[in-house]
């Protein structure tokens, strides 16, 4: 059993989340990695992705987030959004809408870097859409 | 003399407008507590963005390769000044304070031999400004159909700034808005948004924690802080439309009280006024009869 931590979860809006959690899988834009109690202090960026949370008692949660930063420390975990969608709110038209944003912007993109980015942001976004099963 | 109808009819529309005003105070008071809490909620975001900003600004001080975003172009030649003003009039002085600040900011950096660009955010600090500085307006943005600010609307705004700045349209870019402070004071305000000011990372929060914890970085510091400057940029001003919608509804809940206590005043001293003519039109009817009698 792990030892929970402070895990809190704001969008621009509101404090979305602000609970005690055992884990909490974070994609971060260089990979995905898992914080549990007593992480070493990092901070990442996000890419659009699912933030699986574990509750105390073993009970999951799934949240779409994107854009934004993870701050974790020893004893809290913070996470900044733009954008934060509980998964099981999260409609299938919503989604599709996403990509084909995503996919404008890959053709729009003006430079390599740019396509990139906007390209790796298209590739997280439909990795969710198959997660998900929409 | 106005006559006793006149005077009825002009009661009744002092009345009918105090129906009106009272009722706009009652909405913008109802509409003041919803902005109040949403300035509320941003709050959180706001500042832990802060607090993340002034731990990175530590590593990049001596300005080398940093973004422009930070240390700006190396030129103050050419200002923005993006102007938040509220879409409806009747909120007292709220409109006009942060266009006369606005103005004078602009007409400062005129004498100083700069080149000012105005972006408007909502319709009435245009109309304000149109009159004087109306050529150095390159655009506006209508928030007419907006209800309750979203971050999305603050989001597209940033990215219009962030296009232009990027095409090199100006220098230093400058947000008026009217910071909340109560109900009674609003006050406004120019907050410079680019270059960025990162918020100083004072004493108390080193106390606070004792010796900090090394943060590990994901990727490397720069390339975050690219990524958060123009994040920064749309919290900056999401903020500020915030505290903006909060004080003009509170601009405008002063404004229709005390609107609504004048035409109190104004149907007293009416109906005094009425009264007043009327016994006056009895005594010289009763003074006629009698006099009429007396000739008998």
């Amino acid at each position: 059993m792990a030892d929970p931590y402070t895990f809190e979860l704001v969008s621009p809006e509101r404090l979305l989340i602000s609970e005690d959690v055992e884990s909490v899988v974070v994609p971060g834009s260089e990979g995905d990695f898992q914080v549990m109690a007593n992480h070493a202090p990092v901070l990442a960026t996000l890419r659009p992705g699912l933030l699986d949370v574990v509750l105390p008692g073993g009970k999951e949660r799934r949240i779409f987030v994107r854009d934004g930063f993870a701050e974790a420390g020893p004893d809290s975990l913070t996470i900044l959004a733009r954008q934060a969608i509980d998964a099981a709110d999260l409609d299938k038209k919503a989604l599709a809408q996403e990509v084909k944003d995503a996919q404008e912007d890959v053709a729009d993109a003006k430079d390599d870097a740019a396509r990139d980015k906007a390209q790796e942001k298209l590739d997280s976004l439909k990795l969710i859409q198959e997660t998900l099963g929409l | 003399m106005p006559s006793l109808k006149d005077l009825r009819n002009r009661i009744a529309s002092v009345t009918a407008t105090q129906k009106i005003t009272k009722a706009m105070q009652m909405v913008a008071a109802a509409k003041l507590r919803r902005a109040q809490e949403a300035a509320e909620a941003a709050r959180p975001y706001a500042e832990r963005m802060d607090k993340v900003l002034a731990r990175l600004g530590r590593w990049i001080d001596d300005g080398q390769g940093a973004s422009p975003l930070l240390v700006g172009t190396g030129s103050d030649k050419t200002h923005l000044l993006v102007i938040a003003s509220a879409e409806r009039g009747l909120c007292g002085g709220f409109n006009g304070n942060i266009a006369r600040l606005a103005r004078q900011q602009a007409r400062k950096l005129l004498s100083e031999g700069k080149t000012v660009k105005i972006l408007c955010v909502g319709r009435k600090a245009r109309d304000v400004l149109r009159r004087d500085l109306g050529s150095h307006i390159i655009d506006h943005i209508d928030l007419r159909g907006v209800r309750q600010v979203a971050f999305v609307n603050a989001d597209e705004i940033a990215s219009r700034l962030l296009e232009l700045f990027e095409a090199g349209e100006f220098d230093v870019c400058t947000l008026f808005f009217s910071r909340f402070q109560s109900v009674l004071t609003q006050e406004p305000t120019m907050l410079q948004l680019i270059p960025a000011r990162l918020p100083e990372s004072g004493g108390g929060d080193n106390a606070e924690s004792g010796p900090r914890a090394v943060y590990e970085y994901e990727p490397d510091e720069d390339e975050i802080l690219t990524e958060l400057l123009p994040l920064n940029i749309a919290t900056q001003i999401f903020r500020g439309l915030l505290e903006n919608a909060a004080s003009e509804q509170g601009a405008r809940m002063t404004a229709m009280d005390s609107a609504t206590r004048n035409a109190g005043d104004m149907i007293d001293k009416l109906t005094l006024l009425y009264n007043r003519s009327r016994q006056a039109q009895i005594t010289k009817e009763l003074i006629e009869i009698v006099s009429g009698a007396e000739a008998l």
